[in-house]
C-alpha cells in the first residue's frame, strides 16, 4: 500500500466528514430545522474521496442532486455548506442555492445540480476550457446510473470523445434511479458498456472500496491530463439512505440493504485495509471521528445563529450587469 | 468608413473582431466550419448552414472554431460549462426552433448558475440563433421563440434589425458577462446596409428611435422594424406622422424608451413576428396599460402572427407573417 499515514488519515477524515455530515442532516431535517429537498450521500463516500483526493482546486468537478459528498471531498468548507443548508448569508451560495446547488468554483466545485444529468455537459465545458487554453487541468463529472439514460450524457460523452477532452466521467451506480431499480430501466448489464458506443475507455471499480476507486480513477485522471482523452469510470456502490430524506424505501429488499450497510460499509472496509497494512491504527481513526464530530457540532451551532439574507437579496445576482 | 454589407457578413465581421481581441472567445456549433481545413484536399468549408461563419476556421483554427455533432443539448451545455470556467463562447444554435432539443442547459443552468451560486460565477455565453419565417422553412425551422428566452430570468435576449446594429449588438453581446440569446431574424439576414468599419458596440437594453414622428408609435424589433418603416412611409402619404422605435433588446427591455414614445404620440402599434399569446407584443402592451395609461389616446394594438404553427406554402406563409398592411389596418382601427 503506497500511502503515508498522513495521506490515509486525510482520506479517512474526508470520508468520515461526509458520513457524519449526512447523519447530522438526517437528524436536522427530521427535526424540521432544515427545509427543502435533501438527498444524502452516505454509503458512497469511497467514490467521492477516491476520485477527488487526486484532484487540485484547478480541476473542476460537476456534481448531482446527491452532491454533499463531492463538495466535502473537494474541500468545500463544511461550515459554509451547513450555513447554506440553513439558508444563511454565510452559506457557500449566500443562501440562494441550498442542498441541490452547493458550489464553490474557487475550490473546483462547479455545483451540485438539481437536474439529473445536468452537470455532465458543464464539466465537458470545463474540460473544453482546459483544452482550448492549454491548461493541465482535468474536469470530472459525477452522476448516477439514472443520468446515463439522459440525452445530456450521450451528447456530452460523444463530444468529449471526439475532441479527446481531459475529462473523467464517474458513474456512481447505486442500484436505483430514484425508486426504480437500475436493471428495470437500463438495458445494459454494466453502465460501462455504454462507453463502447463513444469509442471511450471504460473501467469498473468497486465503489465501496476506496483503494480500488483511487487506483482506477488515478489512471483515468493521469490519462486525461496526458491528453489521452476521457474515461467512463463506473463505480458500483449503494446509498445507505433512500432517494431523499423521508423516503421509507419500500421498493428495496431489506436483506439486500442490510447486507450492503452491515458488510460493505466503505468506512469499515477502509479501516480494515488501512489498519491491516499497519499504516494507521484504529485509535488514530477514533481520534479523527471525535474531531469531525466536534467540527460539525460547531458548524451547526454557527449556522443556526448566522444572519439570514435580507429579503431584498431576492433581486440580486440575476445578472452581472443590469442595463 | 462605412460600406455596404449584408447582415450575415456583418455578423461574421463581429465574430472575427471579437475573436481577434480576446483569445478566450471561441465559436462552436453544428457546421460552423463545416468541412474544409481538415478534410480531403479539394474541399471547402461551408461556414454554417447559411454561410455566416465562413472563413473563421481558416483564421482562428480548429481549437477555437469547433464543429460539434448535431447534439444541441450537448453543444449548448458544453458551452455553458466552458463559459463558467473561463472561456467566452459563441455557440450557434442553427435555428431557434432547436431550443426544444437544447433547453435545459439554458433554462436550468446558464440562466440560473449565477443566482444559485450567490453571485460567485459568471456565464459569458452568447448563443447565436436564426429565427423567424420567410424562407418557406415551415413549422420546425421558422419560429420566433424569443418570447420564451425573454421570459427566463438570467438570460438576455437581443435581436438586431439591420446589418450595422447586428455587428454592434453582437460585439456587445459577446463581451457581456451574462448569457445572451442573440436572434438573427431570417427577414434581415440577406438585407444589406451601411456598416461602420472597426470595433464598436451598441449597448444592450437601449431601444433606438429609427424614425421620428408625432401621431403614432410603431414599435418593432428584428425584421418587423422594416415592416414598421414601410407602414410609416405609407402613413406619411395619409398625413399621419409615425415614429418607429426599434427595441433592439427584449431583455433587458428599455421600458423608458417605450413610455417616452407613447407619451409623445399617445398611440401605439407593436409589431411582432411571433405568435400572440405570451408574446413580446402583449408584454409591451401591458407595460403601456400599466405604466403609460395616462398617455394613451387609443387602444394599444398588437400586430402579430396568428396563433398557429408556421405554414409552408408561400401563400400561407405570407398570410402568417405580419405585414405593413396589417399595421395600417391597426392604425385605422384606432380611429
Amino acid at each position: 500500500m503506497d500511502f503515508t499515514r498522513d495521506a490515509l488519515l486525510d482520506v479517512y477524515r474526508r470520508m468520515r466528514t461526509i458520513r457524519s455530515f449526512e447523519e447530522k442532516l438526517h437528524e436536522l431535517v427530521g427535526a424540521g430545522k432544515i427545509g427543502g429537498f435533501m438527498h444524502l450521500y452516505a454509503g458512497q463516500e469511497a467514490v467521492a474521496v477516491g476520485v477527488c483526493s487526486q484532484l487540485t482546486d484547478d480541476d473542476q468537478v460537476g456534481s448531482t442532486h446527491r452532491g454533499h459528498g463531492h463538495c466535502i471531498a473537494k474541500g468545500v468548507d463544511v461550515a459554509a455548506m451547513m450555513a447554506e443548508l440553513f439558508g444563511r448569508t454565510t452559506g457557500t451560495n449566500r443562501g440562494k442555492g441550498g442542498s441541490m446547488h452547493i458550489a464553490d468554483v474557487e475550490k473546483g466545485m462547479l455545483g451540485a445540480n438539481g437536474i439529473v444529468g445536468g452537470g455532465i455537459p458543464l464539466v465537458t465545458g470545463a474540460a473544453l476550457t482546459a483544452q482550448v487554453k492549454g491548461q493541465p487541468h482535468v474536469a470530472v463529472g459525477f452522476f448516477g446510473d439514472g443520468a446515463t439514460n439522459q440525452g445530456q450524457f450521450h451528447e456530452s460523452l460523444t463530444m468529449a470523445s471526439n475532441w479527446k477532452l481531459p475529462a473523467v466521467y464517474v458513474c456512481e451506480n447505486n442500484g436505483f434511479g430514484e425508486f426504480t431499480p437500475t436493471e428495470f430501466v437500463v438495458p445494459v448489464k454494466d453502465i460501462a458498456d455504454r462507453a463502447a458506443s463513444y469509442g471511450m475507455r471504460a473501467v469498473i471499480a468497486d465503489g465501496m472500496d476506496f483503494f480500488d476507486v483511487y487506483e482506477k480513477a488515478g489512471e483515468a485522471i493521469a490519462l486525461a491530463r496526458a491528453g489521452e482523452g476521457p474515461t467512463l469510470l463506473e463505480c458500483k456502490t449503494y446509498r445507505f439512505y433512500g432517494h431523499y430524506v423521508g423516503d421509507a424505501t419500500p421498493y428495496r429488499n431489506k436483506e439486500e440493504a442490510e447486507d450492503w450497510i452491515q458488510n460493505r460499509d466503505p468506512l469499515d472496509l477502509f479501516e480494515s485495509r488501512a489498519t491491516e497494512a499497519g499504516i494507521v491504527d484504529s485509535d488514530a481513526l477514533r481520534t479523527v471521528d471525535g474531531e469531525v464530530a466536534e467540527r460539525l457540532r460547531v458548524a451547526v451551532e454557527s449556522a443556526e445563529s448566522d444572519p439570514l439574507p435580507e429579503p431584498g437579496e431576492v433581486l440580486t445576482d440575476v445578472y452581472v450587469r443590469y442595463e | 468608413m462605412a460600406r455596404e454589407l449584408s447582415t450575415g457578413a456583418a455578423i461574421n465581421e463581429a465574430i472575427a473582431i471579437a475573436m481577434r481581441s480576446d483569445p478566450d472567445v471561441i465559436l462552436m456549433g453544428e457546421d460552423v466550419a463545416g468541412g474544409g481545413d481538415r478534410s480531403k484536399e479539394g474541399t471547402e468549408e461551408m461556414g454554417g448552414v447559411l454561410g455566416t461563419t465562413r472563413g473563421l476556421v481558416g483564421e482562428f483554427g480548429m481549437n477555437r472554431v469547433r464543429d460539434t455533432p448535431i447534439a444541441e443539448m450537448g453543444l449548448i451545455g458544453t458551452a455553458v460549462g466552458a463559459a463558467a470556467t473561463g472561456l467566452r463562447p459563441i455557440a450557434e444554435l442553427m435555428f431557434m426552433d432547436f431550443l426544444g432539443t437544447s433547453l435545459d442547459p439554458l433554462l436550468n443552468q446558464a440562466a440560473k448558475l449565477r443566482y444559485m451560486f450567490g453571485g460567485k460565477v459568471k456565464v459569458p455565453l452568447t448563443v447565436r440563433t436564426v429565427c423567424g419565417a420567410g424562407m418557406q422553412a415551415a413549422a420546425q425551422h421558422s419560429q420566433s421563440l424569443y418570447w420564451m428566452t425573454t421570459g427566463i430570468p438570467g438570460l438576455k435576449t437581443v435581436i438586431p434589425s439591420s446589418p450595422a446594429d447586428a455587428k454592434g449588438l453582437l460585439l456587445a453581446s459577446i463581451r457581456d458577462d451574462d448569457p445572451v440569446i442573440f436572434c438573427e431574424a431570417k427577414g434581415i439576414l440577406n438585407q444589406t446596409g451601411e456598416v461602420p468599419e472597426g470595433d464598436y458596440e451598441i449597448p444592450l437594453g437601449q431601444a433606438n428611435v429609427v424614425r421620428e414622428g408625432s401621431d403614432v408609435s410603431l414599435v418593432g424589433f428584428g425584421a418587423t422594424v422594416g415592416i414598421a418603416m414601410k407602414a410609416a412611409k405609407a402613413l406619411d402619404g395619409a398625413g399621419t406622422s409615425a415614429e418607429v422605435l426599434d427595441l433592439r433588446s427584449l431583455s433587458p427591455l428599455d421600458e423608458e424608451a417605450i413610455l417616452a414614445t407613447l407619451e409623445k404620440t399617445g398611440r401605439m402599434v407593436i409589431i411582432d413576428e411571433s405568435t400572440p399569446r405570451c408574446s413580446i407584443a402583449r408584454d409591451v402592451a401591458a407595460l403601456c396599460v400599466d405604466r403609460g395609461f395616462d398617455f394613451l389616446n387609443a387602444p394599444v394594438k398588437c400586430v402579430t402572427a396568428p396563433h398557429t404553427p408556421v405554414p409552408f406554402s408561400s401563400v400561407l406563409e405570407r398570410a402568417f407573417l405580419p405585414s405593413a398592411q396589417n399595421v395600417l389596418d391597426a392604425v385605422g382601427e384606432m380611429g
